[in-house]
């Protein structure tokens, strides 16, 4: 073994390594291949090797070969090997490998899971971060399933780059297995407030990579987002939140209001221009959303487009495209603000930089008006003919065809010069779209009838000069629009001057070059030609020319029958033996004309292409009824589907195009009746179809054009656009000029485009008149199409599987998978373990997070996931001595929370949920509660930074110290309203798992909870006022809120109070005021008088209960205090609203100035023994409850904390807001509870110590 | 995010390519030469953005590149990557190259490239964005490379302990 080993070594000496390799191929530049497939024999040779350097060797050069193109599957075995190596170095060069070259069909991926789970679990952090980021290019469903809870659980490591790569690759794994997205949900939502800005990143990434996929399952996380927006500095974080917004709004347009205004800030205040930019691009995306109602956003509006202005004038050509890309974004909603730039854009296409001018050709097309169509169109003109690349120059192409033939060519006035533009585009050499003009031919020559003569003229002389466009073969492309040439003068040949000219055109040996289905489409449309010299001839006694024409058929005619091509021989040598009959007819002086011109009778009409699609079922017709009855079916099942298939047709029946305007109505109504008309099967009303058409109701005010022949058709093949251009310049002058000796009486006229037209006096778009009757016939459909169905998504789109309503409250049945072996330690006694003691061993990030907490708002605070919740209690264990104590009096909000804590959780939390989203959107004109919140905290005087001498200085565990150092950090006055409230929540949670336990220094014990008899649940709110309306509950012990508001500012009480809405009506304008006493005071805004009241910055729905919050001053804590207040507000009902007022006392105690400190034994012995306290002691008779639950009482209800416990007696503490010291000494024997306290105030002393002995006189 | 990340030089020469999707090693060949169809005939002035060849990506992508020297970074990304921040990102990504080995150069790129898949690991996982703060990339490809070397120490002192 150990020779083997040695002489691994050896050879190992003389192994290339990856630097020789890529050596060895540079010094073999001739003959690469040679030398490389060498090497790779050489590779194979070393991965036989049992040396596991060799072996990572070998697999490191391979991953190299792979990137130059060689296929390494092959040693997809030897990769998973090194990959298992114990060596971090190797271990690396297996993963990137296997990065490299596995994907989901290398079946050596299944020996991968348990490595990679090892890998995972791994003590060295990168070991696990090379795994996890290897895994991320590999993942299979498989290996997703496996893993999920692995992952999962690295999702909350101590380690934030772990914690950072976990949550990301949580994404693939929800791709590769959407099960696992809800399970895994609530702890990814948890990281979007992870201290480490990297992890939160991280989170904010995945979160919206899903929610662009499926936005409306992650409408209800936009609060959490707002506040993310509002809070975070970090660009790349703001720029995923403000994209996914703009993926949100479309789905609330609530949301899009409420985003304006932060959005706008931001706008101005950055100086990233990548952020601006999304920024800009978000507000257009919110304005977009708004634009189909409400407010005009104008100013907003202005505003995206000057700054996007700035951008396109920009030198950096780089802001210069985005500038003009998110101006193609406004341009679809608000065209105006954009063509106010419209010099800008055109400059754009003068631009060297051909990204650069295709942006500014999308901005073109909803940039064009009747009025300035040509003028766009012959600038781009003009540069079709610059342009050198082909693609620049299809582009152009298309382009144009794009911008005259949007919405039914509704910008065209002339379509003389349209055809004329098409005819100059066949000029273009080498473009691959001949189809394209093709059809524009085919389309415009079909649809506008009044062109058709011009059409067929043009068309005509192409087919003269078709050798112009089929003479070079590199025009192939172009070749197309013969196909519609030859089948407009075929099919309207009787508008032809010289049939006979262009049937000799149609039959020349040279169209036998042309590929087949042309030469099938000429062959056909001669006939058609040749029909119409008969018809035209018939009444000439001289027989001549029509026999002329017979012969040229003839003669010209073999020529096509020879064709290799079957529809082009066959169509020939049907018409050809037709002619030779004609022939003979002709010879015995037959007339044949009418016959002849029989066979190529009646209209084409255009058709829809989904008009197939949308036959509706006839009534009576179910498709899905048995045609023989099944023998043992009843009758009557039949008929029901039936009766409810009529009854929704008419649902259905509605047509597709949406301006159904009455013009658009009377024109289908007219093509309906002309296919009617040319249907050999209906019975015609009419002969004539024009007529019916002129007799229509409605339509008479269409101007009706009599072509005007005498249009010179210049140089034949080669028509100048640039003449229509001018003309219609002319035409338009003329109209205006006529239109003042017009009157409107002449409106209803039938009058010609070239002129009278009614006209007002600056040229605006309406007033241009179309030069032809624009009769643009409409695609047929088939009466009471269906709605189109609408493009469903792609069903191999895997984020399909993704579409999870991720606010349902989790099954058991969805847990994640996790190894059996492992199921004693369930997935989340590992994972809180940890987060505690990350809490214990990174102080910094548990104080950051707190203050992140702090930020959360109510709604926020209430949707916290059951999870959460949990590992903030086991955070937060330490505290619990604080949180005990009994009221029966249970609150909306605490009953809101048991029904979230309840395991299995009811759905009720959902529909909370929801109704919080659309409580905090419909805030949007109210400033929301935060933010008023945040109002109060500014007027309020700044507080005294300094540190009160009077802290006591007690031994302090570290846990205890990062606590108050970084709450010495807070200063806002609004963070500590949220940390109580925060608080807050804690409590209720812990009183209803029935943990609490106040009876010991140290922190409890699950274990020991359960020995003691459960605490009854307790709450700090009570009834303030209540009337038929409305019931306020004040949180009164809380009133005193938290250790870094006492530190800082002695002097400020925050009163909480929910606000229940108990009527059917709608209260709003409610109005919150205190009769100040000279000790207490309630803060109002600057600039308001001691007597204004503060609004309340929500308004309440029927049903609904919110939180509101108060600050008051307080110079003096040593004694009680009542204030008398008024609740004044409206209820709104249906008709009427009505004033309405409440009156209430707050009572502020003692004790709610007391706040719960924690204090060590040694400290406190040290307190008492430095005698500056006064003492005092009461007893309580007739106590009969444990000890536990008095001292929990004391706890909850008095702010204190036990310092220590020794059997039934136990020494208590708490300082007031302002410092004071309190020490409670507290024994109990049989019924009888004494407590000796000492303060170093004692007239506060006093009034505690009656407070306490209410507070059981009452139990 | 993020489909794939090419590094060629001014000759098309691939020195790094990553792809967060699969294709055949053909298909990736092809990639990288159309790619460098696409971006090699632009000008230097022109913007670093467009849209995506007709192999890889498709509407909703674009490349967005940048020219250094002798080579060519060019990212291929949806549109729900910033294309001004992408553009960020390659800076990042080109200095921290630049600090990793001391004044990079293509030289660098070609004889390490396994250094450079690591110091990229560093930044885009699976294709999605992981870290932009060049010094925590470099903090961590760091510690990274010295366990590398505390592990061949090992390795080679063993060795000449027999």
């Amino acid at each position: 073994m150990a020779l083997k080993i040695v002489k691994g070594s050896i050879d190992r000496m003389f192994d290339k390594n990856l630097q020789d390799l890529v050596r060895g191929i540079r010094n073999h530049k001739e003959d690469e291949a040679k030398y490389i497939s060498t090497c790779i024999d050489e590779i194979k040779q070393e991965l036989k090797q049992d040396n596991i350097a060799v072996k990572a060797n070998a697999v490191c050069k391979l991953t190299y070969l792979q990137m130059l193109g060689y296929d390494v599957s092959w040693a997809a075995f030897n990769i998973v090997e090194v990959m298992s190596s114990s060596k971090f170095t190797y271990k690396r060069i297996g993963y990137l490998a296997a990065s490299q070259c596995f994907h989901e069909s290398t079946d050596v991926i299944m020996l991968t899971t348990n490595q990679i789970r090892k890998d995972l679990s791994s003590p060295n952090q990168y070991d696990t971060g090379v795994a996890l980021t290897g895994l991320s290019c590999f993942v299979t469903p498989d290996l997703a399933r496996d893993l999920a809870n692995d992952i999962m659980t690295l999702m909350s490591h101590t380690k934030p780059y772990i914690r950072k790569k976990a949550v990301l690759i949580m994404y693939k794994v929800f791709l590769k297995y959407p099960e696992s997205l809800r399970p895994a949900f609530p702890r990814l939502k948890e990281k979007l407030e992870d201290p480490d800005p990297g992890v939160q990143s991280a989170a904010v990434n995945v979160i919206c990579e899903l929610a662009r996929r499926n936005p409306k399952n992650y409408l209800s996380l936009a609060p959490l987002f707002f506040k993310l927006m509002t809070s975070s500095t970090n660009n790349w974080v703001l720029i995923k939140i403000i994209k996914l917004f703009g993926a949100l709004t479309p789905l609330e347009p609530r949301l899009g209001k409420k985003l304006i205004e932060p959005l706008t800030n931001l706008i101005h205040s950055t100086s990233a221009m990548s952020l601006l930019y999304e920024c800009v691009n978000t507000v257009i995306a919110v304005l977009i959303s708004l634009s189909s109602g409400m407010p005009n956003h104008s100013a907003s509006i202005q505003l995206c487009v000057q700054k996007l202005r700035i951008l396109i004038e920009d030198s950096d050509q780089n802001l210069k495209y985005l500038g003009l890309l998110a101006m193609s974004k406004i341009l679809k909603t608000h065209p105006k603000s954009v063509q106010s730039h419209k010099d800008l854009i055109l400059q754009c296409l003068d631009d060297k930089d051909e990204s650069i001018r295709l942006r500014a050709l999308d901005l073109l097309y909803g940039m064009v008006s009747k009025k300035n169509l040509m003028e766009i169109v012959k600038k781009l003109m003009l540069h079709v003919d610059k342009a050198e690349g082909t693609t620049y120059r299809d582009e152009l192409l298309t382009k144009i065809i794009d911008i005259c033939s949007q919405s039914n060519y509704q910008y065209i006035t002339n379509f003389e010069w349209y055809i004329s533009i098409l005819v100059e585009l066949t000029r273009l050499e080498g473009t691959r779209h001949g189809h394209l003009i093709a059809s524009q031919m085919l389309d415009v020559a079909i649809r506008v009838k009044a062109i058709r003569a011009f059409a067929v003229a043009q068309m005509a002389t192409l087919l003269d000069n078709a050798h112009l466009l089929t003479g070079n073969t590199q025009r192939n492309g172009i070749c197309e629009v013969l196909y519609a040439a030859a089948w407009i003068c075929g099919e309207f040949s009787e508008h032809l001057e010289n049939p006979m000219q262009t049937l000799e055109a149609m039959l020349r040996p040279k169209v036998a070059t042309l590929p087949g289905h042309i030469q099938a489409v000429y062959v056909q449309n001669a006939a058609k030609l040749f029909a119409t010299v008969l018809k035209g001839e018939e009444g000439n006694t001289d027989g001549t020319a029509a026999q002329e024409a017979s012969q040229l058929m003839i003669d010209r005619l073999p020529l096509f029958v020879q064709s290799a091509n079957l529809e082009v021989q066959e169509r020939a040598s049907c018409i050809l033996q037709l002619v030779k009959y004609i022939q003979k007819l002709q010879q015995k002086d037959v007339e044949v004309a009418e016959e002849v011109n029989a066979l190529f009778a009646g209209e084409l009409n255009p058709v829809a292409p989904k008009a197939q699609k949308k036959v509706p079922v006839p009534e009576g017709l179910d498709l899905d009824a048995w045609i023989n009855e099944p023998p043992s079916e009843s009758e009557s099942e039949d008929e029901q589907p039936k009766a409810i298939f009529a009854k929704e047709e008419p649902k259905h029946s509605r047509p597709r195009h949406t301006e159904v305007d009455e013009k658009e109505l009377a024109r289908r109504r007219e093509a309906r009746k002309q296919e009617q008309a040319n249907n050999p099967f209906y019975i015609k009303a009419s002969p004539s179809s024009q007529k019916v058409y002129q007799e229509a109701p409605g339509v008479e005010h269409i101007p009706v054009v009599q072509i005007d022949l005498n249009v010179p058709l210049k140089v034949p093949g080669l028509p100048m656009s640039d003449q229509y251009v001018k003309m219609e310049e002319e035409r338009r002058q003329k109209e205006r000029a006529e239109k003042k000796k017009k009157e409107k009486k002449k409106r209803k006229e039938k009058r010609s485009g070239r002129g009278k037209k009614h006209d007002s006096a600056p040229e605006s778009e309406e007033d241009i008149t179309p030069a032809h009757m624009v009769d643009i016939v409409t695609e047929e459909m088939p009466e009471n199409a269906l709605p189109s169905d609408d493009d469903e998504r792609d069903p191999t789109d895997p984020h399909k599987a993704l579409d999870i309503d991720l606010d349902k409250p989790l099954a058991d049945s969805e847990k994640l998978p996790v190894r059996s072996h492992r199921a004693a330690e369930s997935q989340k006694s590992p994972t809180d373990g940890e987060t505690e003691n990350a809490t214990l061993q990174e102080p910094k990030k548990k104080s950051s997070k707190e203050k992140r907490e702090k930020k959360k708002d109510k709604e926020r605070d209430r949707k916290k996931s059951k999870e959460e919740k949990k590992k903030k209690k086991h955070k937060h264990e330490d505290k619990e001595e604080d949180l005990l104590g009994g009221q029966a009096d249970e609150p909306v909000l605490q009953s809101e929370e048991t029904s979230q804590v309840a395991d299995p959780p009811t759905s009720s939390s959902t529909t909370a949920e929801v109704s919080d989203l659309d409580f905090w959107l419909s805030n949007a004109p109210v400033p929301s509660n935060t933010q008023e919140a945040a109002t109060v905290a500014a007027a309020a005087p700044e507080p005294s930074v300094t540190a009160p001498d009077s802290e006591p200085d007690e031994p302090k565990d570290t846990e205890m110290e990062e606590t108050k150092s970084s709450k010495h950090k807070k200063k806002k006055q609004k963070k500590e309203k949220e940390e109580k409230e925060k608080k807050k929540k804690k409590k209720h949670h812990h009183h209803h798992h029935h943990h609490s336990d106040g009876a010991g220094e140290e922190s409890v014990q699950n274990g020991t909870v359960e020995e003691e008899e459960p605490l009854p649940p307790m709450s700090n709110y009570c009834l303030l006022a209540e009337n038929s309306y409305i019931k306020m509950m004040m949180e009164d012990a809380d009133e005193v809120y938290d250790i870094q508001g006492n530190l800082q500012d002695g002097s400020q009480v925050v009163v909480s109070v929910i606000f229940e809405n108990k009527c059917n009506s709608f209260l709003k304008s409610m109005e919150f005021n205190v009769l100040d006493s000279l000790n207490s005071k309630l803060q109002r805004p600057e600039g308001s008088g001691p007597h204004d009241g503060l609004v309340v910055p929500f308004q309440l729905p029927p049903g609904v209960s919110n939180e509101a919050r108060f600050v008051f001053t307080v110079q003096s804590i040593v004694m009680p205090q009542k204030l008398k207040g008024t609740l004044t507000f409206i209820v709104k009902n249906e008709d009427d609203s009505t004033h309405e007022k409440l009156d209430f006392k707050l009572h502020f105690t003692c004790t709610s100035y007391l706040i719960t400190t924690p204090c060590y034994s040694d400290a406190f012995a040290k307190l008492l023994e430095s005698g500056d306290l006064k003492s005092s002691s009461i007893r309580l008779e007739g106590v009969n409850m444990p000890f536990h639950h008095l001292l929990a009482r004391i706890c909850f209800h008095h702010h204190f904390s036990v310092v220590e416990r020794i059997d039934s007696c136990a020494s208590m503490y708490s300082r007031s807001i302002q410092g004071h010291h309190v020490c409670l000494l507290v024994k109990t024997s049989a019924q009888t509870v004494s407590i000796d306290a000492k303060c170093d105030e004692p007239t506060l002393l006093g009034n505690v110590l009656d407070e306490i002995k209410q507070t059981f006189s009452q139990c | 995010m993020i489909k794939a990340i090419l590094i060629f030089n001014n000759h098309g020469k691939p020195r790094l390519s990553k792809f967060y999707e699969h294709y055949n090693e053909d298909t990736e060949q092809q990639i990288i030469r159309e790619t460098f169809h696409l971006v090699s005939k632009r000008d230097e002035n022109v913007c670093n953005f467009l849209e995506g060849g007709l192999l890889i990506g498709g509407l909703d992508y674009k490349l967005i590149y940048r020219h250094y020297a002798t080579l060519y970074f060019v990212f291929c990304v949806d549109s729900s990557e910033s294309e001004l921040g992408i553009l960020d990102l390659i800076q990042v990504f080109v200095e921290t190259l630049d600090k990793c080995f001391e004044n990079v150069c293509e030289l660098d790129l070609i004889f390490h490239v396994d250094k450079v898949h690591h110091i990229l690991a560093e930044m885009v996982m699976g294709g999605m964005v992981l870290e932009t703060n060049m010094n925590e990339i470099i903090t961590q490809v760091d510690a990274q490379n010295k366990m590398e070397k505390s592990e061949t120490f090992i390795f080679q002192s063993t060795r000449q302990d027999r």
